[in-house]
């Protein structure tokens, strides 16, 4: 008795001290700037319209990314084809591209003079424009519904085979499946993959404004920009941050609310057949809905591709420096996230405190750029800020990827706990023996998801890194902006596909790790 | 034995380091990279001056100033290089920034330049740039553009530059008619994005027609890639400037060393790296003058420019208007 308490104890110290790091990022940094102005402001007519816009644009790209996935999921659950594997790394990417050159792909495919309008064009038809609310959701759909079909597709990969097995023993047709143990998979998955993608929209700027069509598509993250740059309003800049805290915080603290607990029950962990879905009408359908998703997602990265292999052998030693500083910064932050999202989950899981995912999911719904000036505030009396540009830039981004892995874990771990927890208990499995024999080899998955993500996501990043970095500790997507600025496009177009081979292959790596041989 | 004399040269090393004195200078982030006159600054510096020149990047101009005003007097800055006449007067009214010691040098501005703060290094005309294979019939002026069927890419004016020069070039052309000038401009608009690099993308990937940046930006296409298409159009109301100028920060500890840099930029070594790195005309013509290919830029015939103590008031009244027009 005394040794499980001591078990617990030790559950929940670490379990505090990853959520303290989450709070000193997030909270800790919004009083940091608060404390350093000199004013407080209210909020003015402009900054309503940006709320009420970001809170619009946030909302409909959540619900279209999660409505289209469902269907996706679906097919990509229940088929097996040549390539499946490859299609479900490459649907990582949009999310983890650095967003100029993923509105760059994106306009090369259905911009003015996109693949799309020039095709319109031959047949005598008119360009189409995508700018305007229609441009903002194409993109944030285009970034996120791959992570919700992967979120989704895991709920999917929750339900053990041995349901489909007594389904088919029992006649069940592919509605009576959805009826039974699909609708309440998706029921329990579908809040959390929605409060997700809503917190990572809720803080779009560059998107939002370049495919938006000018200042009508004014997002908070832009207002705290303009109130921290154009104005030096630092009181604005801290009260527009919590706006935003607050909108992230109070959907967390809904969609975890919102979530139950699937209930299935436990399987064996086989290779799950799917008797129901043997019609030829719905091969047909899954093999359209997956052809359509991989068309839409893929082409613009095809694009990117193309732009960028003719520069890409000649790319600059410092680039290649560059690419090299960010892979060890991707490697930390994928370390970092699982070192911050496991404690949380086990927190969750074994004390039932739901309340610790929520604030998990905070650091996602605060401000990068109060973040990064918080930060600096709080640093800069003590240390050279550039000094710790790297480690900083690892750190807020394991912060930022902590959502999807609290997402993707916690479930799982519930699952673990739920089916294995008591037996583990009366056999004395605990502490590290706990996690190795049976937490581990069960969470192989999500485990694996999550640090690739981390990785590429924190790859991929430009946010804090741009406040810190002196001229010789650049990262890739800061070498990629400043090509840019320089003029050198066609150097931008290869540092881009050199960050994107990059970004994918350490989400594979990992994921591929997580997946195993068995049913890779 | 051996131990010691490495010992002993590690000392020394130290030592030799700690003599030589470190200018910090703090600067836009484009000017520090690779690609920017950084590098060719900082060695051409240190061959004169005995000393460690270190550059600090921070995001654009106005975010270099609200770095120094978050950091105020405990700034490692000695030097602060890239704001604007858009910043200079907020620059002046946080204090600080110090007056320089450095005679001033005769500029090649278009204007008259008095100041005792601040000393210009470079500047340039914002300007529309277009594709001369693509649009044959270039406007000649706003109102050209207005009754063309052009499209244009443009920067915010709350993130960006270029946006904010764009603001304040419409503004002082039209003045209070600028809101009737913007909602006919509002018509050619494809996109407004962040910053510059954005839009420029968006322009070469034929996204819109124009793009705005500057006069010299067909320069880089001609001179680094041997491309003649690119063109600025030259309107007959006149250009907007922008003047890029460096300043003492007035808590450094090494005022003489920051003067020695602030008069340095005025000098031929440092002019001469200016205009094929950062693209902008030098604010003192080097002696062997400009590159070739300068010479192929559109002149202005007017220089349009808000004397530095009327730009905020003038920005924060056309920042309303533009806001008003462009989100209805």
């Amino acid at each position: 008795m005394a040794e499980r308490a001591f078990q617990l104890n030790r559950v929940s110290l670490a379990g505090a001290g990853a959520l303290a790091v989450v709070l000193c990022l997030t909270a800790g940094t919004l009083t940091a700037v608060a404390l350093r102005a000199d004013s407080v402001g209210g909020l003015g007519p402009a900054d309503w319209a940006a709320i009420r816009f970001t809170l619009l644009q946030a909302s409909l790209s959540a619900f279209i990314s999660v409505a289209l996935a469902i269907p996706v999921a679906r097919a990509l659950a229940r088929r097996d084809f040549a390539g499946r594997g490859l299609l479900l790394t490459l649907l990582g990417a949009p999310f983890i591209l650095p967003v100029m050159v993923a509105v760059l792909g994106l306009l090369a495919v259905f911009g003015r003079n996109g693949i799309v309008s020039v095709a319109l064009g031959q047949i005598g038809l008119d360009p189409i424009s995508i700018y305007g609310l229609r441009g903002v959701l194409l993109a944030h759909v285009f970034f996120n519904l791959p992570l919700a079909t992967r979120l989704i597709l895991q709920g999917w990969q929750t339900i053990p085979a041995e349901r489909f097995r007594l389904a088919a023993a029992l006649g069940f047709s592919a509605g009576d499946v959805a009826r039974i143990l699909e609708r309440p998979m998706l029921r329990a998955v579908l809040p959390g993959a929605f409060l997700v993608i809503f917190l990572i929209c809720l803080t779009s700027f560059a998107v939002a404004l370049a495919l938006g069509g000018g200042p009508k598509a004014t997002t908070l993250e832009l207002a705290i920009y303009q109130a921290f740059r154009f104005d030096f309003d630092l009181g604005k800049a801290a009260l527009l941050g919590t706006v935003q805290f607050a909108l992230g915080a109070s959907a967390a603290l809904l969609a975890v609310r919102m979530t139950t607990a699937p209930g299935i029950g436990a399987g064996l962990g086989r290779q799950v057949l799917r008797w129901d879905a043997r019609a030829g009408v719905l091969r047909l359908q899954d093999g359209v809905l997956i052809l359509l998703a991989a068309l839409f997602l893929v082409l613009p990265l095809f694009m990117i591709v193309k732009n960028g292999i003719p520069g890409l052998f000649h790319l600059p030693a410092t680039v290649l420096w560059a690419a090299a500083r960010s892979g060890v910064v991707a490697l930390a932050s994928a370390g970092l996230t699982l070192g911050l999202a496991l404690p949380i989950c086990a927190l969750v899981v074994r004390r039932r405190a739901s309340w610790a995912e929520a604030v998990g999911y905070l650091s996602i719904a605060a401000s990068p750029l109060v973040m990064g000036t918080g930060l600096f505030i709080i640093l800069n009396p003590v240390v050279n800020p550039s000094a710790l540009a790297l480690p900083v830039t690892a750190l807020v981004n394991a912060a930022m990827s902590l959502p999807f892995a609290l997402r993707a874990i916690a479930p799982a771990l519930l699952d673990v706990e739920d089916h294995y927890g008591r037996l583990s208990d009366g056999l004395g499995i605990t502490g590290m023996d706990r996690f190795r024999l049976v937490w581990l080899p069960r969470l192989r998955r999500p485990l694996g998801f999550s640090a690739g993500l981390a990785g590429a996501l924190s790859m991929g990043d430009l946010g804090v890194i741009a406040m810190f970095a002196d001229p010789e500790g650049a990262t890739l997507p800061l070498q990629l902006y400043r090509l840019m600025a320089a003029y050198r496009m066609q150097d931008a177009a290869a540092a881009a596909l050199l960050l994107l081979m990059m970004s994918l292959a350490i989400f594979w790596i990992f994921d591929r790790g997580g997946r195993g041989h068995a049913d890779a | 034995m051996k131990y010691l004399t490495i010992a002993a040269g590690l000392t020394l090393a130290t030592m030799a380091q700690a003599e030589t004195p470190t200018l910090t200078v703090y600067t836009y982030d484009s000017f520090v990279s690779d690609w920017g006159p950084g590098p060719a600054v900082e060695a051409a510096f240190e061959k004169t001056c005995d000393c460690d020149l270190k550059f600090v990047g921070a995001g654009d101009g106005a975010e270099l100033l609200s770095r120094i005003r978050l950091e105020g007097s405990h700034t490692k800055a000695d030097v602060v290089l890239g704001l604007d006449t858009n910043l200079t007067e907020t620059a002046r009214a946080t204090g600080l920034f110090a007056p320089h010691a450095v005679a001033s040098p005769e500029f090649n501005l278009p204007v008259e330049w008095q100041d005792d703060t601040f000393l210009p290094f470079d500047w340039g005309y914002f300007a529309f740039v277009y594709d001369k294979t693509k649009v044959t019939n270039p406007p000649e002026s706003f109102h050209d553009l207005i009754a063309s069927d052009l499209s244009i890419v443009i920067q915010d004016p709350r993130s960006s530059t270029p946006g904010l020069g764009l603001l304040l070039w419409v503004k002082s052309v039209y003045g209070g008619k600028a809101p009737e000038a913007w909602a006919g401009i509002n018509r050619h608009i494809v996109t407004v994005t962040k910053g510059w690099s954005e839009a420029y993308g968006m322009f070469l990937a034929g996204e819109a027609d124009m793009v705005l940046s500057y006069t010299t930006s067909p320069a880089y296409h001609l001179i680094a890639e041997s491309d003649d298409t690119k063109a600025a159009a030259q309107f007959k109301e006149g250009h907007y400037m922008q003047i890029e100028v460096a300043a003492k920060v007035a808590s450094t500890t090494q005022p003489a060393l920051a003067d020695a840099f602030l008069a340095f930029t005025a000098s031929d070594a440092f002019q001469e790296i200016i205009p094929t790195t950062n693209w902008m005309y030098p604010a003192v013509t080097p002696k062997n003058g400009l590159p070739d290919g300068f010479g192929t830029l559109i002149q202005p015939d007017k220089a349009l420019i808000y004397p530095g103590a009327d730009v905020e008031e003038a920005r924060d009244v056309a920042l309303s208007e533009w806001l008003s027009v462009l989100s209805n």
